[in-house]
């Protein structure tokens, strides 16, 4: 793909009939809102990074960046306000009121449509999260404006327009997206897609009130109750720094032990390719790549995995990738950074013995001195 | 009960080429399929159409070809399929399509009875928005029910329905009413395979085709490219990653050598690495 | 339990299959057409050429719509050893005719096409379901098929066994004998995916035109074997095969040699750069004539591979599958109409319309070759690519040595590889069973 020219733009073909002025009554949009995701009292780490992005969008347009939070009054409110600021928000809309207290998709559209009518914001981000999915559809919907969904690139164009990139076709190509004529301009970002930026302890600064102006009687859908992850051993994968992950090149289920010993001296998480989960052989919530986990680890490495273009998408954002593969000519290896061309069923268990070797509490004295 | 499952037909995305100058997706030879995040959706529905009886209705919007998807889900069971077809659908995006298809479905509503559960898939491999659904439920104004891991219950008579939803951490158990919207997570269940009369009474059934104006839609530009406010700038290729690998060299020497010089490779390029993985490893 | 019994079960919508359903159809048959794969050509491999006379006997104005490649106006017959390659290559502006003669396809697409001709000319096709058995009566008559799919069997008048090569159904009733692995060859293929510029530029072709090399020689490392590289609109075909006999013999697996196929310096250059997307292997039954089974029985008729009706030495086999089809077809459609019962008596009537046809005769003028060559293969296929090779390449080379020197030492490296007597002898068995 080298001789790919990256600049020329694509003059998207039959949509010369789009006008390319932006109609009056959208014209007094302004500035950059994140949406802060708020679930159960945690902020989900996303909105950092969607703020972290935002800045950067915010600066270009020389305009303010805003947090949004939607939630129960409480501890937790205040929270993600003081967190808003210090990952880099000039101001924070909050709408405060117990019916935000379980994520429920009709007082959350209600609330986030009513602060957009009101304030007028011309962009809007959220993260690609169940939440953030769940929302944004009903807010562009009921906005009647666009919708990128799944970044990868937020940038703005020379005209001040947002130039959303996303995957397309299983990650084979990228598209940048605009939303021309219509505000504002509405985006979701998967976690773990941007990197995380630095926090500063700054002072809170302006918030302002919003009223929510829907009451329980108009809210049909009801929260019965919420089984935490925690209580079912679901895997963090998208936040592990060290992961290990197996493919069919493993040939077995019972091979996969040895991924998972790796993991256990690494003090990682083990994840997989799709055909595993697919065989059965892992649990759904372990597959890693487009229509599984983006993970960002320091450290991944890739056992009997060929590195299809859906599994690349999903590891590329590591610092450093080791493949290891019987096949010098798998895919992977063109974008793990070590390759190791060997039988993963042999050379797993090797590594893992050489590692605990090395990070013996012995070495680890040496270390530490 | 009618049910209403919207399916998309898909290129089979492991099979994409992309030409390498002019960077258009080359379409030979590659294979469509159903979305696969739908086969879950039509195989809740089927099993919901078994339990309390009625109707199962499949919905696609698409090129003409897009009747061998339809064809096949009446082979797994469904009832009824209608292709949405027009060349003023050409081009749409989410906020387009979602405008065709709930128009389409409150069409099949008003021919064959309204719907009282719409189905989508949780999102296509193609576009990958997962917006299809929110956006037709808010335009239908359907109670929107995403990332349904489980129908719990559904109590006809009081039209209620009790779902658990997957949601950011954890599950949530929700409670809502019919008719409404859901979006069906995948690995719920497992699509079904139509038995031999199944198979043959769906291969002699008859795929309705609807234009825009048979489905009822008089606003034409609400539909495709005309009704989409987004608009693709640019397509290109990701770029390739300058270097391959670095292989480690593992001719004439044991594992332990090479695991070895693995892990040197490894701390050498990541030196913080070793330190962190020392302290807080299991090892 | 279905009630209704159709007048006719096709198994397979392979080139066979299609062709019967098809014909049957349309002469207002009641066809229930049976197929394992996701769709028509899902599983289906094939180099391909598709020969456009026969199909035309079927559907005279395919070209409106059928998914064509492109249309052969150049065909290279290659020796090969090791580093070169000798042979003959014939390109002929008068293939870019009106209605073309040979076309390169692509069998997933053709397949779904055509079947969808038989559907439209009313025949029921029902995919994804695998026929598991023959229903037969009390007297051994077979009077249905039974499948995969919960439910019941299917009755029909006559089934007709267009399964390919393995033929698994028909030997599993006894209506024929397991293929003998000298008689079934394996071919492994890989699509080779460049942009259609691409491929014109290196072939010198333009817009639909195509070109074909055949190659025997070394690459196939002794064994009865020949390589193919076929242009299609945005692919290449490549693939060898070889007989299963030797495979097994020689212990060598087919990728090797593909790879070898695809590392050769005649080869490599032609395919730089693609991507590579699909590797099918696949059966060529290459028994000839000799290995022709019984034809039809009470209540069943095969057809195409299924039959081993394939032309080893041309590279033929859609076209006698075609046919086979469409003359099956035919006289069930005439048994029918005189209210005849498909009784093995009156299905005769295919294996007599079928010896008239090219089919038979054809594989009857070869009848000798699959053997010979064969039993010879290692001269065939590594002695005589290399002797030929040494020979162009000493004519070729300018290097002082006087001209009858060099014919001198030409003809002493063919005599001392095979003996005065070995020469002449290969030529006439050669002559023989090409006669
Ligand atoms: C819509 C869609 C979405 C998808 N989403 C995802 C996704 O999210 N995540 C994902 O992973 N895939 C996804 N896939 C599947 C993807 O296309 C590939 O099929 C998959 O990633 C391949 O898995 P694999 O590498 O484990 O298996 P294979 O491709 O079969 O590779 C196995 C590898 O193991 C090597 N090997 C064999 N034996 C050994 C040995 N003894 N030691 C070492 N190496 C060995 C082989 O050389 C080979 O490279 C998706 C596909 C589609 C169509
Ligand atoms: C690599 C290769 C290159 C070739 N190149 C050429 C060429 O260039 N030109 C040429 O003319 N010929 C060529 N041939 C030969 C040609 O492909 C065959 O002769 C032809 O396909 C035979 O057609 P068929 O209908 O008999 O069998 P097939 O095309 O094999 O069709 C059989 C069908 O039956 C289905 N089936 C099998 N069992 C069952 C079952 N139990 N239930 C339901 N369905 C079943 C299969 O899925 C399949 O669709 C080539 C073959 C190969 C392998
Ligand atoms: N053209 C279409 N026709 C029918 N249903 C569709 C279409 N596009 C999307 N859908 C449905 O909407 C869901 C989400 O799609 P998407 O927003 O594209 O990820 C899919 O799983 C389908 O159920």
């Amino acid at each position: 793909m080298s001789t790919v020219n990256r600049e020329t733009p694509r003059p998207a073909a039959g949509r010369a009939g789009i006008k390319k002025e932006l109609p009056d009554h959208f014209k007094d949009y302004r500035h950059v809102w994140v949406f802060i995701e708020l679930e159960r009292g945690q902020v989900h780490s996303v909105s950092f990074e969607l703020l972290g992005e935002g800045r950067k969008l915010a600066d270009k347009l020389e305009v303010q960046l805003a947090g949004v939070v939607l939630g129960p009054p409480g501890e937790a409110i205040g929270n993600a306000i003081a967190e808003a600021f210090a990952y880099g928000a000039d101001l924070v809309y909050i709408v405060e009121a117990p019916l935000l207290a379980d994520y429920r998709n009709e007082p959350y559209t209600k609330a986030m449509t009513d602060l957009v009518a009101t304030h007028k914001p011309e962009i809007l981000l959220l993260g690609a999260t169940t939440l953030g999915r769940d929302l944004a559809g009903s807010v562009a919907t009921t906005l009647q404006t666009g919708l990128t969904a799944d970044c990868t690139e937020l940038d703005v164009d020379t005209d001040g327009s947002l130039a959303a990139t996303r995957p397309t076709f299983g990650g084979s190509l990228l598209c940048t997206i605009y939303t021309l004529n219509y505000r504002p301009q509405m985006a979701t970002v998967r976690p773990r897609v941007m990197p995380m930026p630095q926090r500063a302890d700054k002072p809170v600064g302006r918030v302002i009130q919003h009223k929510l102006s829907i009451t329980e009687d108009e809210i049909v859908t009801k929260v019965l109750g919420f089984l935490p992850d925690s209580q079912s051993a679901t895997a963090n994968l998208a936040y592990a720094n060290v992961v290990v992950a197996g493919g069919l090149g493993l040939g077995a289920a019972e091979n996969l032990q040895l991924v998972k010993n790796l993991a256990r001296a690494l003090g990682a998480e083990y994840g997989c390719s799709r055909p595993m989960v697919q065989k059965g052989w892992m649990s759904a919530d372990r597959q890693i790549g487009q229509t599984g986990k983006t993970i960002r680890p320091k450290l991944y490495i890739a056992a009997g995995i060929s590195g299809a273009i859906q599994h690349r998408v999903g590891v590329e954002g590591a610092d450093l990738i080791v493949a290891i593969n019987a096949d010098p000519n798998a895919p992977i290896f063109d974008f793990a950074h070590l390759g190791i061309v060997t039988d993963a069923i042999r050379f797993l268990p090797a590594l893992t013995e050489a590692f605990t070797r090395r990070l013996s509490p012995h070495n680890r004295d040496k270390l530490a001195s | 009960m009618h049910i209403v499952i919207c399916i998309k037909q898909v290129p089979d995305s492991a099979q994409i080429r992309v030409h390498p100058v002019t960077n258009t997706i080359m379409r030979q030879g590659v294979p469509t399929i159903i979305n696969p995040y739908d086969l879950f959706a039509l195989e809740e529905a089927l099993r919901l159409r078994d339990t309390y009886g009625g109707e199962v209705t499949v919905l696609t919007m698409g090129p003409p070809m897009a009747e061998d998807a339809l064809r096949k889900a009446l082979g797994y069971g469904a009832d009824r399929a209608v292709l949405l077809t027009d060349r003023y659908f050409a081009g749409s995006d989410t906020l387009a399509t979602s405008f065709a298809l709930s128009q389409a479905i409150a069409k099949v509503g008003e021919t064959f009875g309204a719907a009282d559960i719409v189905f989508t898939g949780k999102q296509t491999i193609d576009g990958d928005t997962a917006q299809v659904g929110p956006g037709i439920a808010k335009r239908l104004d359907l109670l929107q029910l995403t990332y349904v891991a489980k129908i719990a219950s559904i109590d006809l008579a009081a039209r209620e329905i009790k779902v658990e939803r997957r949601s950011e951490g954890g599950t949530q158990m929700l409670q809502s009413r019919l008719p409404c919207l859901i979006t069906m997570l995948e690995g719920t269940n497992e699509i079904r395979r139509g038995s031999i009369e199944d198979a043959l009474c769906a291969a002699r059934s008859n795929v309705l085709k609807w234009s825009a104006a048979d489905a009822g839609i008089e606003d034409l530009t609400r539909c495709g490219l005309r009704g989409s406010p987004t608009v693709v700038k640019r397509v290109f290729a990701p770029a390739a990653r300058a270097e391959k690998a670095v292989q480690i060299d593992t001719a004439e020497k044991t594992l332990r050598d090479i695991a070895d010089e693995v892990i040197a490779a490894i701390f050498t390029r990541q030196p913080a690495l070793e330190h962190e993985l020392a302290f807080n490893s299991g090892a | 339990m279905i009630e209704e019994k159709f007048d006719a079960i096709v198994i397979g919508a392979g080139m066979s299959g299609n062709a019967a359903a098809y014909t049957m159809a349309s002469q207002g048959l009641n066809v229930l057409q049976l197929e394992r794969g996701e769709y028509p050509g899902s599983k289906n491999v094939q180099g391909a050429i598709m020969y456009a006379n026969m199909l035309e006997e079927i559907i005279p104005d395919f070209r409106d719509d059928a998914p064509l490649e492109r249309h052969l106006v150049e065909q290279r017959l290659w020796v090969m050893d090791d580093t070169s390659h000798t042979g003959i290559h014939y390109r002929s502006d008068d293939f870019n005719e009106a209605k073309p003669n040979r076309y390169t396809i692509i069998r997933a697409q053709f397949d779904k096409w055509f079947s969808r001709k038989a559907r439209e000319a009313g025949a029921t096709v029902l995919c994804e379901t695998t026929v598991t058995e023959l229903v037969r009566d009390a007297k051994g008559r077979v009077v249905g098929v039974r499948t995969d799919r919960a439910g019941g069997a299917i009755f029909a008048d006559v089934v007709v066994l267009a399964e390919g090569v393995s033929g698994l159904l028909g030997t599993r009733a006894g209506l024929r004998e397991i293929p003998k692995p000298q008689t079934v060859a394996l071919a492994v293929k890989e699509m080779h995916f460049l942009p259609e510029e691409v491929i014109e530029q290196r072939f010198g072709l333009k817009g639909d035109e195509g070109c074909v090399i055949e190659a025997v020689g070394t690459t196939s490392r002794g064994m009865a074997g020949l390589g193919f590289l076929y242009t299609n609109k945005e692919s290449i075909s490549l693939g060898i095969g070889c007989l299963v006999s030797d495979f097994a013999a020689m212990m060598e697996s087919p990728y090797v040699l593909l790879d070898a196929l695809k590392n050769h310096p005649s080869i490599r250059p032609l395919i730089a750069g693609a991507e590579v997307k699909e590797y099918a292997a696949h059966l060529i039954p290459e028994g000839g004539y000799k290995a022709i089974p019984q034809l039809f029985g009470d209540g069943w008729v095969v057809v195409g591979d299924a039959a081993q009706l394939n032309n080893a030495v041309h590279r033929e086999g859609s076209n006698l599958a075609m046919t086979s089809g469409r003359i099956a077809a035919e006289a069930i459609v005439k048994v029918k109409n005189r209210n005849g019962p498909m009784t093995k008596r009156n299905l005769a009537l295919y294996k007599a319309m079928l010896d008239k046809s090219f089919v038979v005769k054809d594989l009857r003028k070869y009848k000798d070759m699959p053997a010979l060559l064969h039993t010879n293969s290692c001269n065939f296929f590594t002695t005589y690519p290399r002797l030929m090779s040494q020979a162009a390449q000493n004519f070729m080379r300018v290097d002082g040595t006087p001209k009858i020197e060099k014919e001198k030492a030409t003809t002493a490296a063919f005599i001392k590889a095979r003996s005065r007597w070995g020469l002449v002898s290969d030529a006439v068995r050669l002559a023989f069973a090409w006669r």
